[in-house]
């Protein structure tokens, strides 16, 4: 095996367990933490795929910020303490694990088609933020344009939903 | 496409990112983890948009995840706004006892 598929598996398996890890600890800290984990080695892999740029806004807008603000609402809310943790039992579980290996056969079954033909060779500058960011204006100005208008009403529903009376 | 690790390989893995992301949703009852579960689901359809960007030597699909990126910040700060909001009136983010708008 060549340096970059073990690279690969280890990175892969790591994103694997944490991901596995974020959703069955029982306390969120350790949740958030496994989850930024999980961000990271996303980012790795992400490298590997000649997408330079997106692997650094995974790390500072993902893990960085968005991570950030979930930590900060565990740690504003104090749901810290495990007593307050019970989960589903019984039928619930049962329910809802067969649900997850039902899509997961759908995403094993969608797996043995073939892939589509491979691309020409990937062009210079594929994914770093100079090639990014002039497709992004050239082509792609409209939905971006629409992005601000989206935060922006994000922004101002933030606002009013944390307003301690809504009027 | 360059040699070096196969499509399906990335493609695997986020499957096993996706599927554990919707047992979460299902399974937990901590509004917050079930916001962690769902930004799993969003971080794995990413890694497939970037493996095929890289696979059809496209940019489309790293555009896709830009967006998808601007999106999930948006959906974040508005839950857990939600979840504080939540919790500042009921004292509690467990969404099974969460159950205004049920009956």
């Amino acid at each position: 095996m060549d340096v970059e598929r073990i690279f690969f598996f280890v990175t892969a398996g790591v994103a694997a367990v944490s991901a596995i890890l974020t959703v069955t600890r029982r306390n969120p800290v350790e949740s958030v933490l496994f989850l930024v984990l999980n961000f990271f080695c996303l980012a790795l892999l992400y490298l590997t795929l000649h997408a330079e740029f997106l692997a650094i806004i995974q790390i500072l807008v993902y893990a960085g910020a968005i991570m950030v603000l979930f930590l900060f609402v565990i740690m504003l809310l104090n749901l810290g303490n495990d007593e307050s943790l019970r989960e589903r039992s019984g039928p619930a579980r049962v329910v809802g694990l067969s649900v997850a290996l039902v899509v997961l056969a759908q995403l094993a079954m969608l797996l043995t088609r073939e892939a589509p033909a491979p691309g020409a060779a990937l062009p210079a500058g594929f994914g770093t933020a100079e090639e990014f960011g002039a497709m992004l204006f050239r082509e792609y100005l409209v939905p971006f344009e629409m992005t601000s208008i989206l935060l922006l009403a994000a922004l101002v529903g933030v606002v009013v939903l944390a307003k301690k009376k809504l009027e | 496409m360059p040699p070096g690790t196969p499509l399906e390989y990335y493609l695997i893995l986020s499957a096993v990112m996706f599927v554990t992301g919707a047992a979460g949703v299902i399974l937990r009852r901590n509004a917050i983890v079930i916001f962690m579960s769902i930004e799993l689901m969003l971080n794995s359809v990413n890694l497939t948009l970037v493996a095929y960007a890289h696979h059809l030597a496209d940019h489309a699909g790293q555009i896709l995840v830009f967006f998808v990126m601007a999106i999930a910040a948006a959906e974040a700060a508005i839950g857990l706004a939600i979840v504080i909001a939540l919790f500042r009136n009921k004292q509690t983010v467990q969404v099974d006892e969460i159950n205004v708008m049920k009956w």
